[in-house]
């Protein structure tokens, strides 16, 4: 099971008490009647499906119920980093130097 | 009270208490402190049960959890558990075993015509036997692997057992208690550290418990042990739990444990758990697992009787029982030498040690000639004989040639073997870490960490007491440091004696036999065979991975610990590609096999699931009513009176609700209140609907998508003040539409100043539905006029129900006048009990949910997950009119001009009306337009939604069809068993097309 750190609450639970939202960073189109179709599928279906390093959401639903994001080694299952919701998404490359990938 | 083959003297076992217990319905004894196995040895039976495939006869081959063969069935509580591995089952006064997989009795077995017949049992023979002819399936071939598959029968009962649970935390978790388990548990303790030390066994000390050729700190090892043990014991830091497995070592240094508490007692005290299940995050985790010994692959190596040498060793020196009286040592390793001794020792005639090298160590081989042993060097087994059990074994001499000569026949009662040690790497693997081979130690050993972990001693291929003591030590300190950056002095005891041996085999033997009529068996609880592994391996089959599951071999219960090397070595010659190039499968949770029921805990029965209770759940059972599961919600179904069956409940529901009343409890919808400035702005973006001129006081349905364009949910959506709603959702959708807004709001429009609070728990909520309803509420409700003037249709107001606060909301799913009244939930039942009171005077009646979906499909209005699947948008479902046509975006908008959204064909949902209005379509009936479609013709749709309408007088029926609303007037057809049935298009909306009802 793993630990995730929520950066809201500050501390480290279980698994059990957050809920997975997939892939963090797909921007909901701001003026939505200006995305193309393809634009609109884009931000609805295609996602990358990382092997390796991961953006992610996750919420922190059985705590302080906050949507936050967490950069995770989908192979290995460890997480790099936390960080708040709107926060940039950190550099993929260099933490994946860091944890020796 | 004849125990045949116990020893004299010495052991662990308690001699001055003698146990009684049956096996197969026989009384035999043996002594506090034997397992099953050990008393069952002492009484001179090796038999005990039958192979899986084949029916062999089968024996006790080793002394720990990987035992293959000895699986019993052991009775508790009148029950019988199967597939207990009789090398873990404690004796104790009246145990009741049986031995499985045999019919009529295990001396004598029908199946056993299986190994005549085995050239049809091949390796793959599931893939291969049972694929035609296709009609077999169901009669013959299914019938027949039932009857065979597994091992042992079933429990007919429930299990009558309870099991716990727990979490821990720890800085070290160390799983084995052998030397270097011990040792670590000592070393990590000593540093303050807080220790869990967890064993399989009843005791703790592992190999220590039966070496008696060695001393530590020139005391004999068991002393040791039990001086290390109570010393752990006195530290209020440590936790020692015993008969506890590692099973399981999951991410992040979660490992669990599995206890068992109460089996080994006779008479346990009824409020413990059977066992449990222990749920440990060690922030460093040390393992100690120690190594097992490798069956020899020689023809017949599966003959009760025959053991593996360290086995025979622990059977004698700990529990006092020799394996035979006449014993044949077969070994490729120096560590069965000592097996030999031991016997000798207690006076056991060790016909032979035939070891497999040409030159062993001088050393023993002097050791032997001084005890009088005979000694057959470069030496093989190369066959067995015996029927229930083994009488003599044949000798094979290994010529330079590479093959072998018959070297004659040796009569023993017993055969000890030994090709040598394996890691135990099986949790390490578990923790995600890759093995790496050891060619010193001819094995695999645990590579790399990836997790907060080590392995000491021999499941790191360390061996020799000495060695594994000092590495224990090193793992203890090391754990400890890491994990709190504590150390702590302490000395290290030390050990004489016990000296790792050399040696080893892996693979199939060479023998002089007829290959193609001897067995050599590599995994024996699933019987796969030398020539199995080698016919994979001709019939295609090239990685590890594809010959396991083809053959099957390592995927017993003991998930090859004992066979997966032999088997490598085999593929490996066969692939004629180096062993460290084939690769080891990888070992997955559970280390031994797990009950179900350690998993499920408490959660079975009434604690399966929560059950939520409506406020009206009392009064419903009181009188008579029935209830559906709506989720996790009991909610009333219908109320049958006077014997009525469903329908007649129904429809008499239905007629009292538009003559006169209806009173139906709600409480199950969705709330969530939605409150701050920017409330309405939120609820435009969300929903299809307009919501900022929605005036305070009145009402809306509301539509909810996702952003592809398709409904996910609806309900009516109150505004009480400007900066104030109270939205409702369906019954199933409340979660997923309170998480959709939370992620919206959070996620997408942080900048919107709205708090959303789910409220669905807060209030129960009557719904009273009909003609007369105004007349029931208005002895209540106080605060307001509840006239049609000032309070039409679509209105919320606050007011007090009994002079408690309340949300009454005037809006109808039935199509007639209808209120629903919102109160504090703890103010439910009484709301409840008057209202209910007060419709008998009207002549009204409670009515249940399946009343309410006749009632609303009679007006068409539509349920989210019936009447749409997850592919339908507002237009689909005809509800255009919902979605806000000047609104710049809400959820939704832009995913509906896609090209797919907006093109022909696309289901649309109409209503069916019967030719024969007696007749009521299936749900879930196919449409089509021809009467007599040719098979393989797609569907033009579904039926969604199909009652007997008492209004009507008839049957209706909703269904999404193929461009439907152009087809309104025409006739379609639902095909069914009994003929085709043929249905006109209609509109959705069955009864008061006008809404003259509602406008009262
Ligand atoms: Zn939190």
């Amino acid at each position: 099971m793993l630990l995730i750190y929520c950066p809201y609450c500050e501390i480290e639970r279980a698994e059990t008490e957050f809920h997975c939202g997939g892939e963090a960073h797909i921007a909901r189109p701001s003026d939505p009647e200006k995305a193309t179709d393809d634009d609109w599928v884009e931000f609805l279906y295609m996602r990358s499906n990382t092997k390796g390093i991961a953006a992610e959401r996750w919420r922190h639903i059985h705590g302080c119920g906050r949507f936050f994001n967490a950069v995770r080694d989908t192979v290995s299952d460890k997480f790099l980093t936390f960080y708040k919701a709107g926060d940039p998404r950190p550099d993929l490359e260099a933490l994946a130097r860091e944890a020796g990938k | 009270m004849s125990q045949p083959f116990r020893t004299e003297k010495g052991g662990r076992i308690d001699r001055t208490a003698e146990l009684t217990f049956t096996f197969d319905g026989e009384e035999m004894h043996g002594y506090a402190g034997d397992t099953l196995a050990s008393a069952l040895l002492a009484n001179g039976v090796h038999l005990v049960g039958r192979s899986f495939k084949y029916h062999r006869p089968r024996g006790i081959l080793t002394a720990g959890s990987e035992e293959p063969n000895a699986l019993v069935g052991v009775y508790r509580n009148g029950d019988q558990t199967p597939n207990i591995r009789a090398t873990q089952v404690e004796l104790y006064q009246g145990l009741q075993v049986i031995s499985q997989n045999r019919f009529p009795s295990l001396g004598f077995d029908i199946g056993a015509v299986n190994d005549l017949l085995s050239p049809l049992f091949p390796a793959g023979f599931y893939y291969k036997t049972f694929m035609w002819p296709k009609a077999f399936w169901d009669r013959v071939y299914e019938p027949i692997i039932r009857s065979a598959a597994g091992l042992g029968k079933p429990p007919k009962n429930p299990d009558h057992d309870t099991y716990g649970n727990l979490y821990a935390h720890c800085d070290v978790l160390i799983a084995g208690s052998g030397p270097s388990g011990l040792a670590a548990a000592l070393a990590a303790a000593e540093t303050g550290a807080s220790v869990i030390l967890c064993d399989e066994q009843a005791e703790f000390g592992g190999s220590l418990l039966s070496e008696n050729s060695a001393t530590i700190d020139g005391k004999d090892p068991a002393v040791w042990v039990s001086e290390t043990v109570a010393r752990l014991e006195a530290m209020d830091n440590v936790t020692l739990l015993r008969r506890t497995t590692a099973f399981g070592y999951f991410a992040y240094n979660f490992v669990a444990l599995a206890e068992r508490v109460t089996e080994h007692l006779p008479d346990p005290d009824p409020r413990l758990p059977r066992e449990r299940l222990w749920q440990v995050r060690a922030k460093e985790v040390v393992i100690a697992a120690g190594a097992i010994e490798r069956p020899m692959v020689f023809p017949e190596n599966d003959r009760p009787g025959i053991l593996l040498a360290d086995a025979g060793r622990t059977y004698l020196n700990r529990y006092g029982v020799k394996v035979g009286h006449r014993v044949l040592v077969a070994t490729a390793c120096d560590t069965a030498w000592q097996a030999a001794f031991d016997l000798a020792d207690h006076g056991v005639d060790v016909v032979a040690i035939a070891d497999l090298r040409e030159s062993p160590p001088e050393s023993l081989v002097a050791i032997a000639a001084a005890r009088g042993i005979r000694v057959e060097t470069g030496c093989v087994v190369t066959g067995t004989l015996g029927r229930n059990r083994i009488r003599a074994a044949l000798l094979g001499r290994l010529m330079t040639s590479g093959k072998v000569a018959s070297g004659g026949q040796v009569d023993c009662d017993a055969l000890l073997m030994s090709g040598g040690w394996t890691p135990t790497v099986s949790l390490f693997s578990q923790s995600r870490g890759k093995v790496v081979w050891d060619s010193e130690a001819g094995a695999f050993v645990p590579g790399t960490s990836v997790q907060k972990e080590r392995s000491t001693g021999a499941a790191n291929g360390l061996y020799g007491l000495q060695a594994t003591l000092a590495d224990g030590y090193a793992a203890g300190e090391g754990a400890a440091r890491a994990a709190t950056g504590k150390s702590a002095t302490i000395s290290h005891s030390r050990a004489t004696g016990g000296e790792a041996g050399n040696g080893g085999i892996l693979g199939a033997l060479p023998h002089d036999r007829n290959a193609a009529r001897v067995k050599a068996f590599v995994d024996f609880q699933n019987d796969v065979t030398a020539k199995d592994v080698k016919l994979a391996v001709r019939e295609g089959m090239q990685s590890i991975e594809h010959i396991k599951r083809y053959t099957t071999t390592g995927m017993a219960t003991d998930q090859g610990r004992l066979s997966n090397m032999n088997a490598l070595q085999i593929a490996s010659g066969a692939l004629e590609k180096p062993l460290t190039d084939v690769g080891l499968t990888t070992f997955r949770q559970p280390f031994t096999p797990t009950t179900f029921g350690l998993f499920a805990g408490v959660s079975r029965g009434d604690f399966f699931d929560p059950v939520r209770k409506t406020p009206s759940h009392d009064w419903v059972v009181d009188h008579g009513g029935l209830f559906e599961d709506v989720g996790q919600w009991k909610r009333a179904w219908y109320f049958p009176k006077d014997g009525e069956d469903m329908h007649a409940a129904v429809e008499r529901e239905c007629r009292i609700v538009r003559k006169s009343v209806g009173l139906f409890d709600a409480s199950t919808l969705g709330k969530i209140e939605v409150v701050g400035p920017d409330a309405a702005e939120f609820l435009e973006r969300m929903y299809t609907n307009p919501w900022k001129k929605l005036a305070p006081g009145r009402c809306r349905y509301g539509l909810l998508l996702n952003d592809a364009g398709y409904i996910t949910d609806d309900g009516v959506i109150g505004r009480l003040a400007d900066d104030r709603f109270h939205v409702t959702t369906t019954t199933g959708g409340a979660p997923s539409v309170f998480a959709t807004m939370e992620d919206y709001l959070q996620t997408e429009w942080p900048d919107l100043d709205v708090w959303i609070t789910s409220t669905t728990d807060q209030y129960a909520v009557a719904a009273i539905q009909g003609p007369k309803a105004r007349e029931v509420i208005a002895p209540f409700i106080e605060g307001i006029d509840l006239s049609a003037e000032a309070l039409p249709h679509m209105s919320v107001r606050e007011a007090t129900f009994c002079g408690i606060p309340c949300r009454l909301f005037r809006i109808s799913f039935t199509g007639e006048l209808g209120f629903e009244i919102n109160v504090p939930r703890r103010h439910g039942k009484m709301m409840w009990d008057t209202l209910a009171g007060e419709i008998e005077k009207h002549d009204g009646t409670a009515y249940g949910t399946e009343a309410m979906h006749v009632l609303r499909a009679e007006k068409g209005y539509i349920i989210v997950g019936q009447d749409t699947d997850g592919t339908v948008t507002p237009q689909d479902a005809g509800m255009s009119w919902a979605i806000g046509k000047k609104k710049f975006d809400f959820v939704g908008k832009r995913g509906l001009e896609r090209p797919d959204l907006k093109a022909e064909n696309r289901k649309q949902l109409v209503g069916l009306l019967t030719r024969d209005p007696k007749v009521k379509l299936e749900e879930g009936a196919q449409v089509t337009r021809l009467e007599q479609p040719p098979i393989g013709t797609p569907a033009e749709g579904h039926v969604t939604s199909s009652y007997f309408s008492p209004a009507l007088e008839r049957t209706i029926a909703l269904a999404v069809v193929k461009n439907g609303h152009a087809l309104v007037g025409q006739t379609l057809y639902v095909p069914m068993p009994e003929g085709s049935i043929p249905v006109e298009v209609t509109g959705t909306v069955f009864y008061d097309k006008e809404g003259a009802r509602l406008n009262v």
